[in-house]
Order: structure tokens, then C-alpha cells, then sequence
């Protein structure tokens, strides 16, 4: 089935909040192999001047992910989630997601193109504060497979 | 660690080869902290069953491991502000386990904003696994 290409442009409401803690931080900056104690270690963390822990780089994903689930449950988008490959991935930080941080995340769908009997759809989530400072503009492109 | 100045940083200094080891519970953990579940990169055989030469790491997962060189490199990870790539082939990760090699090369320095721009490379098994892979750093 064909992405629904009318859903370009589209920006959905706000999820969560997302509650960031500690132990999410350090496993997660275990299973990627970082060493950097900001991660793991508050007191490391406030000497580099954070309020806590900090999330690595990539951290951004697992709550992005969870915000784009609106655009791939959306009866009306017709993406078959498991025809869907990870084509591209990028970050752009305003400052770090920090453990005590409620995180709310707003799903927008930048574009919606066919290439090569495949659907390339560019997402774009805005991670921000329950207060509303910015956190991080992820933006995603994922590929969905065409028939066989 | 110390973070990384504008000083002792010059276009066409290189990062690394660093290389990463992973195992089939390296994906596991990865799963359990990110969230994805999905069994082509837990389980052999249904791995198999759609097509895949053997386990493969999640694109995320390569993308953090590259990550953590920045952050070494940056002495701070705080300090990696844009981070982005595209996922160009998969990591097999067999049960013997598997191997990513990053390395990098400063691109850019912007003396303003002091932050360097640092295209990265992933290898795994002679496969290019991350295209257009770039870090921008914060330096002090």
C-alpha cells in the first residue's frame, strides 16, 4: 500500500510528557559504549556544569521514537511498520536533555516522497521542556518498502 | 576529562581508528535501553526468515557507538550539538560478535561559534555503514 502523501505537512500535537532519569541515561550511554562520567556520574556532570546527568547525543531518538508512532499508528498514513527501514537520522541540540527533564515532543511530517517504488517520509519531532525550552530538533527519514 | 579547545584543534586532525566491539548482548542492552524491540537484531533466525545474512545491529546503536568517539574526542558530550548520518548498510553481528571501526577528520573550524564540524567513517566487515556521518562540537 501507498504512503498517504496528503499527510506532508502535517503536525501532530504534542506526546507525553516523557520523564528523563538517571538510570535511562546510564543504561543508555552503557549499551552505546560511552566512558564519559556526565552520563553516569552527577557530581562529573555538575563539574561540567550541568544541574544532572546528561544524555549522550543519540539519547534523543528513544523519545522521538515514541512521538512518531502517531504518524505510523495513523490509520490514515497506510505504513506498513514492518516494511519500514531507518534511512537517515539527525540531531540538532539546543542543550542537553538532562535527567529530571519532562519531556514533550511534537511530531511534524516534512515531506513524503516516492523513489524507486519505495516511500522516503521525513519526519521532523521538536523535543522540548514541559515549560517549553527547547531540548532538540531530531529529524528522521525512514524507508518504506514497496511491494514486492 | 578536559573539554577540548578551539586552540588545540585544526582542520584535517584526525580521530581514531577506534574500534568498537559488539555482541549480540551489546544489542540486547541496547534494546532494552532504547526501546527497540524489533527481533532482527536479537534473533537469528528470524533475522534469517526476512532476508538478513545473520543478527544485525540497530542503525541507532552503530550511530551511538560513533557517538561515544565524538564524545572522547570532545571531552565532554554535552559539547556534540548536531549529530546526524545515514544508515548506508547494515552491522552483521554474528554469535562470535562483531566489530564497527570509526575514525574521523576535522572538516571545519568556525573561530566565531569555536565549534568544529567532524565528518566521521564506520566500518564493519569492509562495509561502509554510515554515509555522510557529521559532528558539530562545541570547543571551549
Amino acid at each position: 500500500m501507498a504512503v498517504n502523501a496528503d499527510l506532508a505537512g502535517r503536525t501532530y500535537p504534542p506526546s507525553g510528557p516523557y520523564a528523563v532519569d538517571a538510570p535511562s541515561l546510564a543504561a543508555f550511554a552503557a549499551a552505546v559504549g560511552s566512558q564519559d562520567p556526565v552520563h553516569t556520574d552527577r557530581e562529573a556532570a555538575h563539574a561540567a556544569g550541568y544541574r544532572d546527568v546528561i544524555a549522550p547525543p543519540t539519547f534523543a531518538v528513544t523519545i522521538a521514537q515514541q512521538c512518531d508512532r502517531q504518524l505510523l499508528e495513523d490509520p490514515q498514513a497506510g505504513i506498513d511498520y514492518s516494511r519500514v527501514v531507518h534511512g537517515e537520522q539527525r540531531f540538532v541540540h539546543h542543550r542537553p536533555i538532562t535527567a529530571g527533564d519532562e519531556v514533550l515532543g511534537t511530531l511534524s511530517v516534512d515531506s513524503i516522497r516516492e523513489a524507486g517504488g519505495h516511500a522516503m517520509v521525513t519526519t521532523r519531532t521538536e523535543l522540548a521542556t514541559t515549560a517549553g525550552e527547547p531540548l532538540c530538533t531530531s529529524t528522521s527519514t525512514i524507508v518504506v518498502r514497496g511491494g514486492e | 576529562m578536559a573539554v577540548r579547545t578551539l586552540a588545540e584543534t585544526s582542520v584535517g586532525e584526525t580521530l581514531g581508528p577506534v574500534r568498537v566491539p559488539v555482541a549480540r548482548e551489546t544489542l540486547v542492552a541496547y534494546a532494552d535501553a532504547s526501546g527497540d524491540q524489533n527481533p532482527i537484531h536479537q534473533d537469528e533466525s528470524f533475522a534469517r526468515s526476512v532476508g538478513l545474512p545473520d543478527v544485525i545491529a540497530h542503525g541507532m546503536w552503530t550511530l551511538g557507538a560513533a557517538g561515544s568517539v565524538v564524545e572522547e574526542w570532545a571531552g565532554d558530550g554535552g559539547r556534540v550539538v548536531e549529530f546526524g548520518t545515514r544508515f548506508t548498510k547494515p552491522v552483521v553481528v554474528p554469535r562470535s560478535g562483531g566489530q564497527v571501526e570509526v575514525t574521523g577528520t576535522v572538516k571545519a573550524l568556525d573561530e566565531q561559534t569555536r565549534r568544529a564540524t567532524v565528518e566521521l567513517t564506520a566500518t564493519s566487515g569492509g562495509d561502509r555503514v554510515l554515509g555522510r556521518c557529521t559532528a558539530v562540537v562545541q570547543l571551549d
